[in-house]
């Protein structure tokens, strides 16, 4: 079952730069699918479609169709300039690639969100701290300091509070844009864990950064390259046969 | 080969040690005049205060007595300036800061207010004069000082407060929107109270200004000597810098200590808020979490 179709979707960026030239793409529920490629080529623009969160920056033209999949099976029109993108941004939630905790407690950092749409029960607020904590493996570490503040967690843990921050809000789907590029060896492979875990009830989309982590957790791999896709299939077989001599290439560190 | 090195590398480091040394002298130089001023008002001033003159009215053609009206009048002035300024320059921080494309309007905005900071004071009170009292029909007044002290602030808090929003992380407020939230969440929420500090420093400093300065409200509302306190803010009010203006120039035989001490009053208000603007901004710096 597809979350997201995209269709020959285009995006322009002010300066006339075209960050994606007719990008299609069927993404599945409920697994991860990569986006890999050289970096420019448009993944970080292909994600932030899915949240809309090009909206903003300055892109000037976007056209195609992307469709996103609700329960009902019915489809959302993501490209429609009326759509509420507040609810998306709740369902699409995103992690960047620097650890962004915001200035202020653990705790307070995991209720952001839910407070932002307007939930005061603090039952339900703990709740979904407790949650997202033990779905991003980080309950073990901080649950007897929820009151301090983010910023004085390690980077790794810091990355893995934005991950339990998007979680908190129980969005369809995460977008990670290069994740882990900071984190050490460790903190990643707890990020990859825990990704592993969650795609069991979530969609996860992910832009790695490296091959190898593409490799390691693509259920799906898209590789993108100078804004088109090149060519996808099943994470496995997209890195043992690869189809298209470009990403071959690529893969075996011709380029990029 | 070595040697030459050697030489290069002692002379490198006598011209940074005259270099240092020459850099400390000047900022030691930019101390003294503060220190010298602060001095010479505290010795020449101090043994004119006592409670009867921080309380009591002028008396003996202001030779001797109080200087409580000017007091007074010098903190309802300045909380009125704090009334007509600060709501809008905030408010007008946040508009540039947050909200403002960049195009022609928002420059026209940014060079009036680059410009209204270079006006002089005394431009300001005849602007006071001709708007306030006279066009608008406030006659000399609490009323008209206050707003015409508001508009010489404004440039102030508006420039101060925007730098503070400004300097907090753009990351925060995508974040925040990433999560759902209006811009005006993100605002609230996360860039207005890590700005908050910033903002009050730069609001003091510009009240503070204001608390000193003569030339706006000499035609629009401080009067040379009322025998009773301002009741409402359309009266006139004495104020101190002008106060002081009036002992120091107008009125034959008057005994110095009184002007020092006068000035002496003027100095601990001005440089008190300074010092309040200072703790505030160390204490948020010390509280900051990022």
């Amino acid at each position: 079952m597809n979350k997201f179709v995209l269709e020959n979707l285009h995006v322009k960026y002010s300066d006339g730069v075209e960050a994606l030239k007719g990008v299609s793409l069927e993404i599945p529920a409920k697994s991860i699918t990569v986006l890999f490629g050289p970096a420019g080529g448009g993944k970080s623009t292909l994600l932030r479609t899915l949240n809309r969160l090009n909206d903003l920056s300055d892109v000037t033209e976007v056209s195609g169709r992307v469709a996103m999949f609700n329960s009902d099976s019915s489809a959302t029109d993501l490209l429609n300039p009326r759509l509420d993108v507040i609810a998306l941004r709740r369902r699409v939630a995103m992690v960047f690639a620097r650890p962004i905790v915001l200035p202020m407690t653990i705790r307070e950092n995991l209720t952001y969100g839910l407070t932002l749409a307007g939930e005061r029960s603090t039952i339900r607020l703990h709740e979904a701290v407790e949650r997202s904590l033990q779905q991003a493996a980080l309950w073990d570490e901080v649950k007897d300091r929820l009151d301090e503040p983010a910023i004085s967690l390690s980077g790794g843990q810091q990355q893995r509070l934005c991950l339990a921050r998007s979680l908190a809000l129980d969005p369809e789907v995460i977008l990670l844009d290069e994740p882990t590029s900071g984190l050490d060896p460790i903190s990643t492979t707890k990020v990859e864990a825990s990704l592993q875990e969650i795609k069991m009830n979530y969609t996860v989309i992910l832009v790695p950064h490296s091959i190898q982590q593409a490799a390691r957790t693509a259920d799906q791999a898209a590789f993108i390259l100078q804004g088109q896709l090149i060519e996808q299939a099943d994470g496995k077989e997209l890195f043992l046969n690869p189809r298209d001599k470009r990403t071959q290439d690529y893969i075996e560190g011709r380029f990029g | 080969m070595a040697s030459t090195t050697k030489t290069n590398s002692a002379r490198r480091n006598s011209i940074q040690t005259i270099g240092f040394s020459g850099l400390t002298l000047l900022a030691i130089l930019t101390v003294l005049p503060i220190l010298f001023i602060v001095v010479y008002i505290f010795v020449k001033g101090i043994s004119a205060i006592s409670v009867e003159f921080l309380t009591g009215f002028p008396s003996n053609g202001m030779r001797s007595g109080g200087i409580w009206p000017a007091i007074l009048g010098t903190v309802l002035l300045t909380f009125g300036t704090a009334i007509c300024a600060v709501p809008i320059g905030i408010a007008a921080a946040i508009y540039l800061s947050e909200y403002a494309p960049d195009n022609r309007w928002t420059r026209l905005i940014r060079i009036s207010i680059v410009n209204l900071a270079g006006i002089p004071s005394v431009v300001y009170g005849l602007f006071g004069l001709g708007i306030f009292v006279l066009s608008l029909q406030m006659g000399t007044s609490i009323l008209a000082a206050s707003l015409t002290l508001g508009i010489m602030t404004l440039p102030v808090v508006i420039s101060t407060s925007e730098e503070a929003l400004r300097a907090v992380p753009q990351s925060f407020r995508v974040v925040s929107r990433s999560l759902g939230g209006t811009q005006w969440q993100a605002i609230r929420r996360i860039v207005l109270p890590q700005s908050v500090s910033g903002i009050l420093t730069g609001v003091i400093l510009g009240l503070e200004r204001a608390a000193g300065e003569t030339a706006p409200i000499l035609f629009t509302g401080a009067a040379f000597y009322l025998p009773t306190l301002p009741s409402s803010a359309l009266d006139e009010t004495m104020a101190l810098p002008y106060h002081l203006y009036v002992i120091s120039t107008q009125v034959p035989g008057m005994p110095s200590d009184i002007q020092f001490g006068t000035a002496l009053v003027l100095l601990v208000l001005v440089l008190g808020l300074n010092l309040l603007a200072t703790i505030i901004r160390s204490r948020a710096r010390r509280r900051r979490m990022w």
